[in-house]
C-alpha cells in the first residue's frame, strides 16, 4: 500500500543525505521525494511515497523521528489530502498533429510551456493517475522526455491529521 | 546558517580550540580519550594545560572504546578525539559499537581546512557522510559562530533520550579562528521528543495485565541500566512476584542471586528463562528490542503471552513482535507509575514449576575434566572477587561463559559489546572503565582471538599505571565460530585456528605481569595472584580448546528448543 508521509525537517546541510540513507540502511524502499523550503526558512518539508504494509510504514515513520533535525512526520493514509505531481513533458508535434495534441492538452487541464518543429514541451500538474493518464496518453505520438518532481500533498482543511506530538 | 551566533559586544570570543576545551569543561569532561594528528593539533596545544586527565591509545578504535566504557561505567558522556582521514575511520567500529549498545559518546575529529574540503586533501574523508549511519547524529562545523553551541548540543544529544553517539567534525581552520561563546541556556532542538513519562492509561493496562497473569515474566534490557532503573525493577519484581530474566545488555540490571531471577534468556541463556518464557502468559519488557539472539525464531517466541513493551525509543516497539500494551517511556518513570497500581499474587505454581527447571538445567559443565574448563576459570574468578569486580569481555564463547558463569549484582559491572559484538572490545573497555572507576577491580575477561585485535593498548594500560587484569580463556581457536563449524558445518574448521605469541611474555615485554596457567590446579592461585597484583596483569589459561557454550538455541530455532540440556546427563 502506498502511503504518502510528509516530514517537517530543519534546514541544514546533510540532512537530506541522512533520511535517504536511513532508507538505505534500513532496506525501506522510497517511491518518491520532494523536499522544498516552508515559509520558515529554518524549516523544510519533506513529502516521501513510501509503499509497504502498515508495520513497514510505522517503522519509517518511527525511524524518521529518530532523525534529529526531523522535527514532525505526519502519515496522509486514510486521511482526506489533495496530492499533487508536476511533470514536464516533451511530446513529438509535427505540424499535422498538432491540433490533435493540443486539443489532449486541454483535456487534461495541461499547459505548453514550449514548442519546436517537431516538439511541444507541456507542463501537467496533477493527482498521480492524472499525470500517469496523460503520458499513456502522449505515447503514440512519441514521448521525448519526462521530468517528474516527486508527489507533494497536503491535508484538507478541517480534517485533523494522525500527527505525532 | 549562524543562528546561535551573536555580535552583541559581551560575548566572549576566543579561538576556536580553546573554545572547545571550555566548553568540554564546562559539560564537567573530567576524563577523556584521543589521539594526535595534524588537523587536531590546534585543538591538542590547549589541551597541553587543559584541567582534564587525557588518555592516549595506541590506536583511535582503543580510545574509542575507552571512550565508550568510561561511559558505560560511570553513567557520564564518554569523549574521544581524532584527527581526520584515518583517524575519524579508525573510530569508527567504535562508535558503531556505542550506537548499538546506546552509549553516551561525544567524537570530535578534526577535518581538512573548509576551503580544501571535498579536494581530496591529504588525510582528507567525508567522515560525517561515513559515520552517519552509526551515530545518532553528527555535524560538521562551517561558520565559527556555531562551535560552541554545536558542542553543548552535542553532549545534550548524546546523553537525552536513548544516548547514543554524536561526532562533531571541526575543520582546522574552524579551530584557529575567533568563535563567540554565547552564554549557556537550554537547548532547544525541535527534533528531540522525549516521552519519559509513560502513557497513564497505558501503565494502567499494563498493571492491570500483571495483575491478571498466572505466569508473568519480567524480560529486561539495558534500559533498565541506562536509566538508572534497577531499584524500582527490584521494586516491581518483589511487589508483585514476578520472576526477572535479562539480555546480555541487561546483566547486572537485577541482582543474579535473588531467587527469583532467571539469568539470562536467548540463544546461549539459561533453559530456565527460555522456557519461563515459552510457558509464559505475560511477558513485560523492559528497555529491551526482542533482537534475534534474544527471541529465536519470531513465529514461535513466547506464543502464550501478552506482551507488554516498555521502551522509550517508539521505534523498538512493534518492531520485531506485536505487541498488546505498548509503553512509551522511561524506564525508571514508567516502573515508578507501575509500582503504584500492581498488587501481589503468590504465584505458587508458577514458581515451583521454574525452580523445577532450575534444578534440572542449571548451567553446566564438566567440573571433573582433567584440563582447565573455561567455566570453572570464570567461576573462580567470581568466587574470588565475592560477584563484585567489573567485568569487561571481548565477544564470543568466554564472552557468553562471562555471562553465564559470572553472577552480577549492580547495573554497570558488566561491559560487553552486545549489539554489535565487537571483538577486541575488552581490552580497551577495561582500561575506560578503571579510569572511570579507580578503585574497583576491573578484570578484562577475553578470548584470545579478541585479545589479539587490540593488545596493544596493554601499553596504554602500563603507561598509566592501570591495574586491569585480563584473564585469557586461550583456546586456540576462534571459539564461537569453531563450535558453529562443529556443529553447524560438519567439523570442517576453515580457517578458525590461530597461531598464538605467548602472551605472558609478550606481556612482560609491555611492562605488565604475564602469567600462563596449563594446570587444573593452577587455576585458583592464579586467579588469586592476580587480584593482588598492582601492575596490569595477563593470565593466560590454556584451556580445553574444544570446549562448547552450552544450551544453545540454534539460530532460526524456537527459544525452548535449546540443544546441549542433555550432554551431561549422559556423561
Amino acid at each position: 500500500m502506498k502511503h504518502i508521509l510528509s516530514a517537517l525537517v530543519m534546514n541544514k546541510p546533510g540532512v537530506l543525505a541522512h533520511v535517504a540513507g536511513m532508507f538505505a540502511a534500513r532496506a525501506f524502499n522510497i517511491d518518491s521525494l520532494a523536499v522544498g523550503r516552508t515559509d520558515d526558512p529554518n524549516i523544510s518539508r519533506m513529502t516521501i511515497v513510501v509503499v509497504g504494509d502498515d508495520k513497514v510504514v510505522e517503522q519509517v515513520r518511527k525511524q524518521l523521528l529518530k532523525i534529529v533535525e526531523v522535527v514532525k512526520v505526519q502519515d496522509f493514509v486514510g486521511q482526506d489530502c489533495v496530492a499533487r505531481d508536476l511533470m514536464l513533458v516533451s511530446v513529438a508535434c509535427t505540424a499535422e498533429k498538432r491540433p490533435e495534441i493540443l486539443a489532449l492538452i486541454e483535456m487534461f487541464n495541461a499547459k505548453v510551456v514550449d514548442i519546436g518543429p517537431k516538439f511541444v514541451m507541456v507542463e501537467v500538474a496533477g493527482p498521480e493517475s492524472k499525470v500517469e493518464a496523460f503520458i499513456d496518453s502522449c505515447r503514440p505520438y512519441g514521448v521525448k522526455n519526462v521530468v517528474r518532481t516527486g508527489t507533494v500533498a497536503m491535508a484538507r482543511y478541517n480534517r485533523a491529521a494522525k500527527t505525532e506530538e | 546558517m549562524s543562528k546561535n551566533g551573536t555580535n552583541n559586544d559581551k560575548t566572549v570570543h576566543k579561538v576556536g580550540s580553546q573554545v572547545i576545551v571550555d566548553m568540554l569543561i564546562e559539560q564537567g569532561v573530567e576524563t577523556m580519550f584521543g589521539y594526535l594528528g595534524g588537523v587536531v593539533l590546534p585543538l591538542f596545544d590547549k589541551l597541553y594545560d587543559a584541567p582534564i586527565n587525557f588518555i592516549i591509545p595506541r590506536h583511535e578504535q582503543g580510545g574509542c572504546h575507552m571512550a565508550d566504557a568510561y561511559a558505560r561505567a560511570s553513567g557520564k558522556v564518554g569523549v574521544v578525539v581524532a584527527t581526520s582521514g584515518p583517524g575519524a575511520t579508525n573510530l569508527t567500529t567504535g562508535i558503531a559499537t556505542a550506537m548499538m549498545d546506546s552509549v553516551p559518546l561525544v567524537a570530535i575529529t578534526g577535518q581538512v581546512r573548509t576551503s580544501l574540503i571535498g579536494n581530496d586533501a591529504f588525510q582528507e574523508a567525508d567522515t560525517t557522510g561515513i559515520t552517519r549511519p552509526i551515530t545518532k547524529h553528527n555535524m560538521i562545523i562551517k561558520d565559527p559562530n556555531d562551535l560552541a553551541q554545536s558542542i553543548r548540543e552535542a553532549f545534550y544529544i548524546a546523553k537525552s533520550g536513548r544516548p547514543g553517539p554524536v561526532l562533531i567534525d571541526i575543520p582546522v581552520d574552524m579551530q584557529l579562528a575567533q568563535c563567540p561563546i554565547p552564554p549557556k541556556g537550554e537547548i532547544d532542538l525541535p527534533g528531540i521528543k522525549n516521552r519519559a513519562h509513560g502513557h497513564a492509561r497505558q501503565i494502567t493496562m499494563a498493571a492491570q495485565a500483571i495483575n491478571e497473569s498466572q505466569k508473568p515474566v519480567l524480560y529486561v534490557g539495558g534500559g533498565v541500566i541506562i536509566s538508572g532503573a534497577s531499584d524500582q525493577l527490584r521494586a516491581l519484581a518483589q511487589k508483585a512476584n514476578i520472576p526477572v530474566t535479562t539480555t546480555l545488555m541487561g546483566l547486572g540490571a537485577y541482582d543474579q542471586s535473588r531467587p527469583e531471577s532467571l539469568d539470562m534468556l536467548g540463544m546461549h541463556g539459561s533453559a530456565y528463562a527460555n522456557y519461563a518464557v515459552q510457558h509464559a502468559d505475560l511477558l513485560i519488557s523492559v528497555g529491551a528490542r526482542f533482537e534475534d539472539r534474544v527471541t529465536g525464531n519470531l513465529q514461535t517466541f513466547a506464543p502464550h503471552a501478552k506482551i507488554v513493551h516498555i521502551d522509550l525509543d517508539p521505534s523498538s516497539i512493534g518492531k520485531n513482535v506485536k505487541v498488546d500494551i505498548p509503553v512509551v517511556g522511561d524506564a525508571k518513570q514508567v516502573l515508578t507509575a507501575l509500582l503504584n497500581e500492581v498488587e501481589y499474587k503468590p504465584r505458587k505454581e508458577w514458581f515451583e514449576t521454574i525452580a523445577a527447571w532450575k534444578a534440572k538445567h542449571p548451567f553446566m559443565y564438566d567440573k571433573n575434566a582433567d584440563v582447565i574448563k573455561p567455566q570453572y576459570v570464570i567461576e573462580e574468578i567470581c568466587r574470588q572477587t565475592q560477584g563484585q569486580a567489573i567485568i569487561c569481555t571481548g565477544v564470543g564463547q568466554h564472552q557468553m561463559w562471562s555471562a553465564q558463569f559470572y553472577k552480577y549484582s549492580r547495573p554497570r559491572q558488566l561491559i560487553t559489546s552486545g549489539g554489535l559484538g565487537t571483538m577486541g572490545f575488552g581490552l580497551p573497555a577495561a582500561i575506560g572503565a578503571q579510569l572511570a572507576c579507580p578503585d574497583k577491580p576491573v578484570i578484562d575477561i577475553d578470548g584470545d582471538s579478541s585479545f589479539n585485535m587490540t593488545l596493544t593498548e596493554l601499553s596504554t594500560a602500563v603507561m598509566y599505571k592501570l591495574p586491569i587484569k585480563v584473564a585469557l580463556i586461550n583456546n586456540g581457536y576462534m571459539g564461537m565460530v569453531r563450535q558453529w563449524q562443529e556443529l553447524f558445518y560438519g567439523k570442517r574448521y576453515s580457517k578458525s585456528s590461530l597461531v598464538n605469541p605467548d602472551f605472558a611474555n609478550l606481556a612482560r615485554a609491555f611492562g605488565c605481569v604475564g602469567i600462563t596457567v596449563d594446570k587444573k590446579e593452577q587455576v585458583a592461585g592464579a586467579v588469586k595472584d592476580m587480584l593482588a597484583e598492582t601492575r596490569p596483569c595477563v593470565v593466560d589459561f590454556r584451556v580445553d580448546r574444544e570446549e562448547n557454550v552450552w544450551p544453545m538455541v540454534p539460530a532460526g530455532k524456537s527459544l525452548h528448543e535449546m540443544d546441549g540440556l542433555d550432554i551431561f546427563e549422559m556423561a
